[in-house]
């Protein structure tokens, strides 16, 4: 894992503290651009992405990450999907920490994660879902861990080095799960105000844990809002601003993964992608990168890419859904 | 037969694809009052004929849901003692019932087969009152040892699950697409406590990489109905899940 002085460990309570204490902690304007926004991430950073699987995926930052050529970054996501295959594919990883990686049932087990976790060129470390939704939870808390019954007794706890803990009331041992604090979270949301007061419709996921875990919050929405908007409905606020140092409008920012309400993941697009994997290998997911990360300049220009049809009928899609 | 377990009063943790249609069924056949949980962070949800999530955390898969808590939240519920029945699939599946998802091969950093991982299989197996494995029934499914537990049923059998530290739950039962199998109480390896029809216990045995023990009286399990059937057909009309 490194040099401890350089890079404390996952649970060091006191040294994530420290971090936020010397930290500027801004009621002012977040509004940037992409390349802005990840100019903050660094080379070896453990980066904490929202959403679940193909849901909310800040897609438009991970993009911007493979753009800037990140590498050596720790990628932490619950469940993961297309995106950890295109960073494994960059190289722009050497660890993932999750509890499931694949796009869905019917795609089946991603053959781009066992290429680059077989070979052990990448690293997965496995926790329960919940573990890892209690890893953020600890750190957002600011403990260094939190008891569970989770996870005891499987082969997982050898995986992480989770430790037990002996409750002092019932004398019971149990889980430790350890807290979890990344050095930067990304984050995609339906609607903030250019403070970065966030609103987010349908599933929360764990995205409010990950942006009071991480030291550093980047953020993407599909719409920005006034300060009188949200301070006319504060309790739909999840993350206040002060937590966030970036946000930029990102309209479609999760696509082709899904942003509840507004689009439907395109199941079709996963079809490709994974028809290209079945019959070209992991080349195919080099040329998948080179089209819609490299060669398009801008995020709308990756847009066009789908079409307007096609993402007004993912709209309609949504919409038919929830409503 | 997953489905005829479930009942009025209770709760379930379903998954996508089987689990799912298991609970929606029984919902609609003989369980009005049961409420069904997905990992995704989606309580009580009605999924839409024809429209069937793909993954836990899919606007299909919270359809005119009651309440979206989070992931966290969700599984705090079955720490807490909530959910009554979990089901899973797995890989590879033991004696003793426990589950691997994880890796094939000895090498966890480098496995033969790296497999998707837990999700929330874990987190079911540990804090669910009871769970149901689902599986098609082969006997390279069915070994003697898991290459690695990542979701605990018995252990390594007896009292081994409670001294873990795992205080609730367990896996009462295996559905496969040959028989419904059970757990001795005291030994708690795996036995035959039902054949659907036509099966014979010597088959079955032929598929099963372990000796199986035999419950006191083994039972034929009743065919699906017509009504289950046509049910069946009208969630996954494109037979997505159903095979």
């Amino acid at each position: 894992m490194g040099d401890p002085d350089l890079r404390p460990a996952d649970w060091d309570f006191i040294a994530a503290r420290r971090r936020l204490e010397s930290k500027a902690k801004s009621a002012g304007d977040k509004l940037t651009s992409l390349e802005d926004a990840v100019a903050k991430i660094a080379d070896g950073d453990r980066v904490a992405v929202g959403g679940c699987l193909f849901s909310r995926t800040p897609m438009a930052l991970v993009r911007e990450i493979l753009r800037a050529r990140r590498t050596r970054l720790t990628l932490v996501r619950n469940l993961m999907c297309t995106e950890g295959e295109f960073m494994m594919t960059a190289g722009a990883v050497e660890r993932v920490m999750t509890a499931w990686m694949s796009i869905g049932l019917p795609w089946g087990v991603s053959k781009i994660m066992r290429h680059h976790v077989e070979s052990g060129a990448v690293a997965l470390e496995e926790w329960s879902h919940l573990a890892l939704g209690l890893r953020f939870r600890a750190a957002a808390m600011g403990v260094p861990f939190v008891p569970s019954l989770t996870m005891l007794g499987s082969d997982l706890v050898g995986v992480g080095g989770m430790k037990t803990v002996v409750d002092p009331y019932t004398g019971e041992a149990m889980a430790a799960i350890p807290a979890l604090f990344p050095e930067v979270a990304i984050l995609h949301v339906h609607r903030a105000d250019r403070f970065g007061n966030a609103q987010i419709d349908g599933y929360p996921h764990m995205d409010a844990d990950i942006a009071r875990a991480a030291a550093t919050v980047l953020m993407t929405a599909e719409e920005i809002i006034t300060e009188d908007e949200t301070r006319r409905h504060p309790d739909r606020t999840v993350i206040p601003g002060f937590l966030v140092d970036a946000l930029v409008h990102v309209p479609f920012g999760s696509y082709p993964h899904e942003c509840y309400g507004l689009y439907e993941a395109d199941y079709d697009h996963f079809a490709a992608y994974t028809g290209a994997i079945d019959t070209g290998g992991p080349l195919a997911v080099v040329d998948y990168l080179e089209r819609y990360v490299h060669a398009p300049a801008t995020y709308d220009d990756y847009l066009e890419l789908f079409g307007g049809e096609r993402l007004a009928q993912q709209r309609a899609r949504a919409r038919e859904l929830t409503t | 037969m997953a489905s005829r377990v479930l009942r009025d009063d209770t709760t379930v943790f379903a998954g996508v694809g089987v689990p799912l249609l298991a609970a929606a069924l029984a919902q609609q056949r003989h369980a009005p009052k049961l409420t069904m949980v997905i990992e995704g962070g989606i309580i009580g949800p009605r999924i839409k004929p024809g429209r069937l999530p793909v993954s836990t955390n899919e606007m299909r898969a919270a359809h005119r849901a009651q309440m979206l808590p989070g992931i966290t939240d969700t599984f705090l519920f079955a720490q807490r003692g909530f959910l009554d029945y979990g089901f899973m699939g797995g890989a590879q599946i033991d004696q003793y019932g426990n589950v691997n998802t994880s890796v094939l091969g000895t090498d966890y950093w480098k496995p033969k087969v790296r497999l998707p991982g837990t999700g929330g299989a874990n987190d079911i197996a540990s804090l669910c009152r009871e769970v149901i494995i689902v599986t098609t029934h082969e006997r390279r499914r069915f070994v003697p040892k898991v290459d690695f537990v990542t979701s605990p049923a018995w252990l390594d059998g007896g009292d081994t699950r409670r001294r873990a530290g795992l205080f609730f739950g367990g896996v009462s039962r295996v559905v496969s697409t040959l028989g419904i199998f059970g757990f001795d109480p005291a030994t708690r390896r795996m036995r035959v406590d039902a054949l659907h029809p036509g099966v014979t216990r010597a088959q079955v045995q032929e598929h099963t990489g372990f000796p199986l023990l035999d419950a006191p009286e083994i039972t034929e399990t009743a065919p699906p109905t017509a009504d289950e059937l046509e049910m069946l057909r009208a969630l996954d009309p494109e037979r997505r899940f159903l095979g």
